[in-house]
């Protein structure tokens, strides 16, 4: 039954979640002990009395043993307390919170994006391959590949926000300021954080597209009367499914955790940047936090766009029955 | 590269078409709201409890207040104390304080409160971030609600100016813990929202003792960027930024009526630190010659854009009892490679440690390129601040470090023996201890100067130039300040003139 493959396919990504979520903290408590820098020294300066330091230490809690650290933070994230944040004193679950509700709507309206113009593109130039317009739009996706994201963000904050005046130069006013002007803020960065992520889909996609136009059922579709642009979208596209649906997957995790420098640029309260700060300030719950969130996004993204491309595919659930045909 | 070509070619654009300035400029003046751009976010708002400027940059005089205040021209004004006056024998000082002051929450302030404040701060581990300044303190006696003596253990002459710092502000018991978040203090200004990441919002506070402030609000936004920080100016998103992170932007916003551009002073010395524990940088003849392969008027213009000043001892230009030395151990390379051949030294092999600001990591690139000319091969070594803190400053784990020292008055630490840099002169602990009980200016003046001499030919370190601050602002805007004694936005005295 397709339910009970599916159920397996859960219940092993789900081990696989819990043992992924531990090996990252585990990797990242370690390597954070490692890097020379102590927060509590960042904190008072360099006038600091070394006795100051020492309280705030000890008040951090810094001064017990490692895996009683560890332990103490692992007991917390258990029954859902992250800590508080070294440097900020404030919950790390709130940190997360407000920085989410930047990074995941960026995140999502990205890829949104990214589908949305790769997917169109890749099936039109397919349908054309080899015509002049074909050439064009794999040589655009070339360049828009070649173009870092930082360039593309500051020549649309000149454009749009210097000269035009239609958008900020960046920050963000938060969802308060209602859902119209969060959007306005994200518009740009989303832009800039798509290009690549679109030119990349849009190859990928056109190759197995085009791949997919030279099997014989889509022969046989365009004997039955469809145009070649028909037979693309609705027999040549759904075979190809699974694999854009995993690149999809993969972009999402990476515009989650890898909008650093597109936050940078736009001066966006996302959660690369307190990710960078956090890291910087040697702010170990938070970095933690940041890390956990992340693993379990990615991790959860691509269990769904993995479970979709079953759906798409028969032959991916071995025991689904063959279906007698209409 | 690549983004300033870019900029230059835009500004073209924007020039050629002649954009008007946006809709901000319809509002009424006394009705608009003050932007102020800042590179960094603080990590707390209690000035009491960090060292980081963006603090200060954010709540001094504008949210919190001291017994006195720090002025812009670096005077010692009345704040929360109206007078202060020192006993015959110089063992301690009496202030009057201030009536009818109180917090944000309603709180009176009083001397018990004054004492409370002083004694928090001065407690044993107490985390303030300069705990020299109460060094002297003996204790603090309140005398009657609105008269305070602090009882000193030292004489000390600048105690009045002590209390000025930030880090002396006056708190309230109910409050004092959480100022950190939710900061209660007696200036001016109060809180009001804090979108970590993004921006602090502070409003007038209505019961404040003294003058209204004149603007509606004002928000410090924060800004990593050097180059979106130019965009913000220019799409009118932010109005000030009082410490302008792209000097080689600013020939763009001089050459625009709608800026003002200011290039003033600050108390931070930017040195080329040398750890004279490690041989053969305890032979004083090594340190001359990486003093004298050193030309700073090639660093102020290549990596400050020639917004900065060269020194040549550890005493900002401005100051009463500055000594122009840029001549001792002037750029010489031929002198370089003789005093490293007269020493013996061949095949030097340093490395260079760079904490993050620009500063730093631009005249690093320089002076590893100028010491390499005289034959001592420099290895640069990127890090961040907690790295630099830990080993370089701490550890004392480094040849040569580029640091500014921010601190004003801050002459003693060459006489620390167990500071990062250090070179045993008996000289120059004699003046500095004598300074303490010196209250005459032109002593004091004399005194100065000759440990500036000493330090300077001791080559204890490079000294290579005065961070200057350099303000960039909407140029309907008065009364931000031009220079920084003390690190600090102080937006009390500001205006829109239209």
């Amino acid at each position: 039954m397709v339910t009970r493959a599916l159920a397996l396919r859960l219940a092993g990504r789900l081990a696989g979640l819990v043992g992924t979520l531990l090996a990252a903290a585990v990797l990242v408590f370690l390597a954070l002990h490692i890097m020379p820098g102590d927060p509590a020294e960042l904190m008072l300066g360099i006038n600091a009395d070394p006795a100051a330091v020492a309280a705030l230490r000890e008040q951090m809690g810094l001064d017990e043993p490692l895996f009683v650290q560890f332990g103490a933070w692992l007991s917390g994230v258990v029954v859902g307390d992250f800590g508080t944040s070294l440097t900020y004193g404030v919950p790390v679950s709130t940190l997360l919170m407000e920085r989410a509700s930047v990074s995941v709507p960026l995140a999502v309206l990205a890829v949104t994006l990214t589908v949305a113009v790769a997917l169109p593109v890749a099936v039109a130039a397919a349908v054309v391959r080899d015509g002049w317009a074909d050439r064009t739009a794999m040589a655009g996706a070339q360049i828009l590949l070649s173009v870092p994201n930082i360039w593309l963000g500051l020549v649309g904050i000149y454009v749009f926000a210097v000269i035009l005046r239609w958008v900020p130069a960046g920050g963000f006013p938060g969802w308060s300021g209602g859902v119209l002007a969060g959007l306005t803020a994200l518009a740009l960065p989303a832009i800039a954080l798509a290009a690549p992520q679109a030119a990349i889909l849009a190859r990928l996609a056109r190759i197995a597209v085009g791949e997919a136009m030279d099997q014989d059922y889509v022969a046989l579709a365009r004997a039955k009367g469809l145009s070649a642009r028909q037979a693309a979208w609705r027999h040549a596209l759904p075979t190809v499914w699974a694999p854009i649906v995993t690149i999809i997957g993969l972009q999402f995790g990476f515009l989650l955790a890898g909008a650093i420098i597109i936050e940078t640029v736009f001066s966006l309260p996302g959660l690369g940047r307190l990710l960078f700060q956090a890291v910087s300030q040697r702010d170990i719950p938070v970095v933690e936090g940041v890390v956990l969130l992340v693993v379990a996004a990615v991790v959860v993204a691509n269990g769904i766009c993995d479970l979709l491309a079953i759906a798409s595919d028969p032959r991916q659930s071995a025991r689904r029955p063959v279906s007698a045909g209409p | 590269m690549l983004t300033q070509t870019l900029r230059v070619g835009l500004l073209a654009v924007v020039c050629a078409t002649g954009v008007a300035l946006g809709a901000t400029g319809a509002m009424a003046a006394s009705q608009r709201p003050l932007v102020v751009g800042m590179a960094l976010e603080p990590p707390h708002l209690d000035p009491t409890a960090g060292a980081a400027a963006a603090i200060d940059e954010i709540v001094y005089a504008n949210l919190f207040e001291g017994l006195t205040a720090i002025a812009s021209d670096g005077s010692v004004v009345p704040a929360l104390a109206t007078t202060w006056t020192p006993a015959d024998d110089g063992l301690s000082w009496t202030f009057t304080l201030r009536d009818g002051v109180t917090f944000h929450d309603g709180s009176a302030f009083d001397a018990d409160v004054a004492a409370f404040s002083l004694d928090r701060a001065r407690a044993e581990g107490a985390p303030n971030a300069q705990p020299q300044l109460f060094q002297a303190i003996d204790r603090v006696e309140v005398v009657d609600p609105t008269t305070l003596t602090i009882h000193l253990s030292t004489p000390d002459a600048d105690l009045p100016y002590a209390m000025g710092w930030g880090d002396a502000v006056m708190v309230h018991p109910n409050s004092a813990d959480e100022n950190m978040t939710a900061p209660v203090g007696t200036g001016p200004f109060r809180l009001d929202a804090w979108r970590r990441g993004d921006r602090v919002r502070l409003v007038p506070y209505e019961e404040y003792w003294g003058e209204a402030p004149q603007l509606p609000s004002v928000e410090f936004a924060f800004i990593a960027d050097p180059t979106v920080a130019l965009s913000a100016m220019l799409a009118g998103d932010v109005h000030a930024f009082p410490n302008f992170p792209a000097p080689e932007s600013l020939p763009l916003l001089e050459g625009d009526a709608r800026y003002h551009v200011e290039i003033g002073t600050t108390e931070g010395e930017t040195i080329l630190a040398i750890n004279s524990r490690r041989a053969p940088l305890d032979d004083v003849r090594v340190r001359r010659a990486i003093a004298s392969s050193i030309d700073r008027q090639a660093l102020v213009d290549g990596a400050m854009f020639g917004t900065a000043t060269p020194i040549g001892a550890p005493m900002p230009p401005h100051n009463a009892a500055y000594l122009d030395l840029t001549s001792v151990n002037a750029y010489d390379p031929d002198r370089a490679r003789a005093l490293l051949a007269e020493a013996g030294v061949e095949n030097l092999s340093l490395t260079l440690t760079l904490p993050p600001p620009a500063y730093a990591r631009r005249s690093g690139e320089l002076i590893a390129a100028q010491m390499r000319a005289v034959g001592i091969d420099v290895a640069l070594r990127p890090v961040e601040w907690a790295e630099w803190l830990t080993k370089a400053f701490r550890g004392k784990d480094y040849d040569l470090t580029i640091v500014a020292h921010t601190e004003p008055a801050d002459i003693n630490i060459y006489t620390r023996p167990d500071y990062y840099f250090h070179v045993e002169n008996e000289r120059v602990s004699e003046i500095v201890a004598a300074l303490d009980s010196t209250v005459d200016a032109e002593e004091r003046v004399a005194l100065l100067q000759e440990a500036q001499r000493l330090i300077a030919e001791d080559a204890v370190n490079g000294f290579l130039f005065q961070l200057p601050k350099i303000g960039v602002w909407d140029a309907r805007l008065d009364g931000l300040w031009s220079d920084a004694p003390v690190q600090a936005n102080d937006v009390t005295g500001v205006r829109w003139t239209e």
